[in-house]
């Protein structure tokens, strides 16, 4: 491959890209003319909500576009080669050798059927780059590199075998073995924990550094990439708003969406008015649970004050969802008890009453699941005011049509509309309609704003607390998301590994000194300042010298 | 009629071609006594006739009409295989979505004895069946549909299963909602669209089953006019290049492709596939 | 590896409990006639001497569970009882012919698969090419198709009009080995076309399953050719479904060769089973029934010990 690069020409240079997709036999414009510059060894951020077609700009430095789509104008050009339009061969040989790419998924993306340093030695051999005892030779040392344990024998592991933190970090590696100009990392860090997520992160970006490689980062979250990357580009729509050094970006961003995708971090629930304490509406005793053999809870216990938000905080595995499955009777409990308004709840929905189960409703994750595709919102939303309330004809239409207003949506426009008629916001707003219409006490949020982007997300928190002041609701907020808790809750409950860590007003668990958990929980949630990682990594290493 | 226009227009050619293959058979088969110049057990001639004006196919082994004989097949072969297909349905639906909504014991057993009956290749059972029972269209097709119920069983639970493991499905049950609500209103509806694609396919499989077994002298008996019988009765006038015995093989396998047209086309169109 | 082992011999047992299961079956499907089986078989118009014979035959005259572990014992050294129809011990209608079912089918396989799978495997990597299309348009067809239309088919092109082939495969102990390839040629391409539609289809489909898949996506993206994508990446994780394909089609040619074997007047089993169902011979079916059974069983057996043993997630545990 010829080098014609006068010294500080462009590594990767994208001038008015276009892509289009393919919808129902028509095309429509996915990325719509954008611009972009990577210079060698710069670490360059493409951030953007769901829909701003910043992976498939990632991909299309790589000359690749995902089948259903294609490319409708512009230029890509590597280091003076233009992709676009270029034969397969040539695109096919730049891969790997000097274009890399890190997926977001990387227990997805290691095929199954190989070991992992199977997989990682497979393009250095075949371009000739190395011999095989040479590639694994190397394959350790980049997996040292990437700080993975055990890097002599990791490689010898089948994906299954291996966790999602260690794999996504062994993806980079991979990516690294043909020492390539440049790597496109496709939101590496999404899938994962918050505590992995650092861990992650800064082994990427140590090992990025030390060997001057390019890359381009792709995420929807801005405290990521201001870790990572040198200058930040907001893309929304398939369009670019803004772009500007990192640290000026966040110093002093220019454009209005920029300034709002800063904004949602800072909401708050209003304060009360009633400062006075609340009575117990339900109360967690004792609590075990398990799947078969497997033990997911024990000892669970604590308390829902009426009219408050608890926010039920841990990371994947913590049971969290496990609990709100015990307390909706799903997965009865092996032992203790759940008392609703000062009388036990039996343990199965089976054996619950009617009046009892419309006291407990629940909004679930993902909007996609919890609405029948095959029924319009009218029958979603207004089955449970029939079945409990005994509502029909008129009554049950202007009630159905009153729940509708009431999380602003028009009836008028989506009284009829299918649930794939609806955007994902607006799919999570029937889906807290629906467990209004049973006019319940208790409503259980499990990780209702963790698939939708931030704005969306945002309004979505503020409808949940007006409608909590308006109604008297008890709120149980299942979440990962830390920003999410210090915005709405009341009370926090910290869980870890099936079991309750820490438990109190927000205030307090807040407030330092946090048990050790809550503590590891708080400092990894990155935050807007491109030192943070830097600096959490040098205390880190002093605790533990 | 709108919809149905649109429908009709986004069809890819095949399908349109399955589709109108499919309506001219069920013409056929309805108007039959209509349609037919002789009746079905009319003895017009002598045996194995040439083609001519009065007999358009000539006439078989015992000097009845072919075409007459031919167009009463269309009627008796798929009225059969359709009855067959129907049963078999209404019983792997319901013992499939029993089983993936009640789960459980239920769901063990059920999966258990289908898991034996498929263990034994179909046509051995129904070989064994009829030996039992002797030959006859009510024992045919009970034992089909029978047979075949289990392949409906696994798919329409498997599919079930997917839709039950949804969170609205959870919903409907923590609400209090009973089990045939659920059924009815939570899951077939999206379960419909594979089963529709499935009848067909299981349709195509019940009509070869039937045609073979008729074929062999197992299946609908005479004097009744089959398209499977008609080429066992007729076979030796191949053997004299005369084409007319596999005109009836001809007609299966016309409607065999044509409904996998139609399903091929379901099936794209349900997964939202491209290819 | 204990795991795996542990594993594989359950998939053992649980297909020994099966076979059991289906020996009952079979033995008892006979109980399932209301009134007197032997009457019911022999119709109203038989003497009540044949009558008593037949029931003395079935050994109706003992209780079920006696008859049954009699039966099986028998079954299992050989002893398949005799013929109702012509009285004759039923192992010595069956032993030759089912070598010459087995040389039909191992003919129509050794041809078929190789065949099936290359072309899949093509049909996968030009996906919706030219060949792609006609070849899915060309298997539906095969696959609507009743056997014995193709049977004639080829017997009006090859043997009537061309002479190439007897329409008849005459075939007798003394038959010489390239005579008997001759003679089966016809039966044997019928049945190839019809299972190497399915293979072909159903190997296609196992692999454009996974490229959809975000490893295949990988792969494409660390540079594999569109060759390598579907030789290294995709094949080894389609193993475990294709041999069930396979295994699969494999098992219907052993009830797809009984319309072949009629058509083409081959004494095989099929043909005696065709025949001893219309004369309602009750052993001679039980026992072809058990055998078939058997060999389905066994082949089912096979495909779920390859699809433990090629999942990595099984063979190398955590």
């Amino acid at each position: 491959m010829p080098r014609q690069d006068p010294p500080d020409a462009p590594l990767l240079s994208i001038r008015d890209l276009r892509i289009e997709g393919k919808a129902q036999d028509a095309w429509l414009p996915i990325v719509k003319g954008v611009d972009l510059t990577v210079k060698r060894g710069e670490v360059f951020g493409l951030i953007g909500e769901s829909g701003a077609g910043k992976s498939t700009i990632g991909l299309a430095a790589m000359g690749f576009v995902r089948d259903g789509c294609r490319f409708a104008g512009g230029s890509v050009k590597f280091d003076g080669i233009e992709l676009i339009g270029a034969p397969r061969k040539l695109r096919r040989g730049l891969r790997s050798s000097r274009i890399a790419y890190v997926a977001q998924s990387a227990a997805a993306s290691f095929n199954p059927a190989f070991r992992l340093i199977d997989q990682h030695v497979e393009f250095p051999v075949l371009r000739r780059l190395m011999t095989r005892t040479e590639a694994e030779a190397d394959a350790v040392e980049l997996y040292r590199k990437l700080q993975l344990p055990n890097p002599d024998e990791i490689g010898f592991r089948y994906p299954h075998q291996v966790s999602g933190g260690q794999l996504q970090r062994a993806m980079t590696a991979m990516a690294m073995a043909c020492r390539p100009d440049l790597i496109i990392f496709d939101e590496p860090t999404t899938a994962l924990d918050v505590t992995t997520q650092i861990e992650v992160l800064s082994a990427i970006r140590d090992a990025v550094q030390s060997l001057g490689t390019a890359a381009i980062y792709v995420s929807h979250d801005l405290a990521v990439v201001a870790q990572m990357a040198d200058r930040v580009m907001v893309l929304r729509n398939g369009e670019t708003i803004e772009e500007a050094p990192t640290r000026t970006m966040l110093s002093s961003p220019r454009q209005d969406y920029t300034k709002s995708l800063w904004a949602v971090r800072s909401f708050k629930a209003p304060p009360r008015q009633d400062a006075a304490p609340a009575s117990t509406l339900m109360k967690i005793e004792k609590v075990d649970a398990a799947y078969g053999e497997h033990k997911v809870l024990s000892g669970i216990s604590f308390d829902l004050p009426k009219g408050r938000t608890v926010a039920v905080v841990g990371e994947s595995g913590s049971g969290k969802s496990t609990l709100a499955r015990v307390i909706m009777g799903l997965l009865p409990a092996r032992g203790g008890r759940v008392e609703l308004a000062g009388k036990t709840l039996p343990p199965g929905y089976r054996e619950r009453s009617k009046a009892e189960l419309r006291q407990v409703q629940m909004v679930y994750q993902m909007a996609d699941t919890a609405l029948n595709p095959r029924q319009r919102v009218r029958e979603i939303v207004g089955r449970p005011i029939r079945f409990y309330l005994g509502l029909t004809g008129k009554a049950l239409e202007a009630r159905t049509r009153q729940l509708l207003n009431d999380i602003e949506l028009d009836p008028a426009v989506y009284l009829d509309r299918l649930p794939s008629e609806l955007s994902g916001g607006q799919k999570q707003r029937v889906g807290i309609a629906r467990a209004l219409a049973a006019d319940p006490q208790l409503v259980i949020c499990d990780e209702v704003t963790s698939s939708l982007d931030q704005l969306v997300a945002e309004s979505m928190l503020k409808l949940l607390v007006r409608l909590q002041r308006e109604r008297d609701l008890t709120y149980m907020f299942i979440t990962h998301d830390i920003a999410t808790v210090r915005a709405i809750a009341d009370e926090v409950v910290v869980m870890k590994e099936g079991v309750v860590v820490e438990s109190g007003p927000k205030d307090e668990i807040f407030r330092p000194p946090h048990h050790p958990y809550t503590e590891l929980l708080l400092s990894s949630v990155p935050e807007m300042d491109p030192d943070w990682l830097s600096r959490l990594t040098a205390r880190n290493e002093n605790t533990t010298v | 009629m709108a919809s149905l226009i649109r429908t009709v227009k986004g069809m890819p050619p095949t399908a349109l071609f399955g589709a109108a293959v499919i309506a001219i058979y069920v013409l056929v088969a309805v108007f039959a006594p209509l349609l037919a110049p002789y009746s079905e057990r009319e003895v017009v001639g002598d045996q194995y006739l040439q083609w001519s004006a009065q007999h358009w196919l000539g006439t078989d082994n015992l000097g009845r009409d072919m075409l007459t004989r031919l167009i009463f097949g269309a009627r008796n072969t798929l009225a059969i295989a359709f009855f067959a297909t129907a049963l078999a349905f209404v019983i792997g639906t319901v013992t499939g979505l029993l089983a993936a909504t009640l789960g459980g014991v239920v769901d063990q057993v059920l999966s258990r004895v289908v898991d034996i009956i498929m263990a034994v290749p179909g046509l051995i059972f129904i070989l064994l069946l009829l030996t039992i029972f002797g030959t006859g269209i009510v024992t045919l097709i009970a034992v089909i549909a029978v047979l075949d119920s289990t392949r409906v069983f696994r798919l329409a639970r498997a599919v079930a299963f997917g839709i039950v493991a949804m969170d609205y499905v959870e919903a409907a049950r923590v609400r209090g909602e009973g089990l045939l609500w659920i059924m009815r209103r939570e899951i077939l509806p999206n379960a419909a669209a594979p089963l529709v694609a499935e009848f067909g396919m299981r349709f195509c499989f019940v009509f070869l089953t039937i045609a073979a077994l008729s074929f062999l002298g197992l299946g609908i008996q005479p004097p009744l006019a089959d398209w499977g019988s008609m080429v066992r009765e007729n076979a030796t006038l191949i053997t004299f290049g005369d084409i007319t015995p596999l005109l009836p093989a001809a007609a299966i396998a016309l409607l065999t492709v044509a409904v996998n047209f139609v399903v091929d086309w379901i099936l794209h169109k349900v997964s939202g596939m491209k290819d | 590896m204990t795991g795996i082992a542990r594993l594989v011999l359950q998939r053992l047992g649980l297909g020994l409990v099966t076979l059991l299961i289906v020996s009952v079956l079979i033995f008892w499907s006979v109980e399932l006639l209301p009134g007197d089986a032997a009457q019911e078989i022999l119709g109203q118009s038989a003497t009540p001497e044949t009558v008593a014979a037949l029931r003395h035959q079935l050994n109706l005259d003992q209780p079920p569970m006696t008859r049954y572990t009699h039966w099986l014992q028998a079954m299992a050294h050989g002893d398949f009882g005799t013929s109702i129809a012509n009285g004759l011990p039923v192992s010595k209608l069956i032993s030759e012919r089912l070598g010459n079912t087995l040389f039909l089918a191992a003919f129509a396989g050794i041809i078929a698969v190789p065949l099936a799978l290359m072309l899949g495997i093509l049909a996968a990597l030009l996906r919706n090419s030219l060949f792609d299309r006609a070849a899915s348009i060309f298997t539906l067809t095969a696959i609507s198709f009743p056997e014995f239309f193709v049977a004639y088919i080829l017997i009006l092109f090859l043997s009537v009009k061309l002479g190439l082939f007897p329409s008849i495969s005459n075939i007798t102990p003394s038959t010489d080995f390239a005579e008997r390839i001759y003679r089966s040629f016809l039966p044997a391409l019928a049945l190839t076309l019809a299972i190497t539609a399915h293979i072909m289809r159903m190997t296609r489909a196992a692999l454009i399953n996974l490229f959809s898949l975000p490893y295949i996506e990988m792969a494409r993206l660390k540079g594999a050719s569109q060759g390598r994508v579907v030789m290294v990446h995709a094949l080894r994780n389609a193993l475990a479904p294709i041999v069930n394909v396979v295994v699969l089609n494999l098992a219907y040619l052993v009830t797809g060769v009984v319309i072949v074997e009629v058509v083409f007047v081959y004494p095989g089993f099929g043909r005696l089973l065709v025949d001893s169902v219309s004369k309602r011979d009750v052993p001679v079916v039980q026992a072809i029934c058990l055998i078939i059974s058997m060999t389905y069983i066994l082949l089912n057996l096979f495909a779920d010990i390859v699809s433990i043993v090629s999942n990595p997630r099984l063979m190398h545990a955590k």
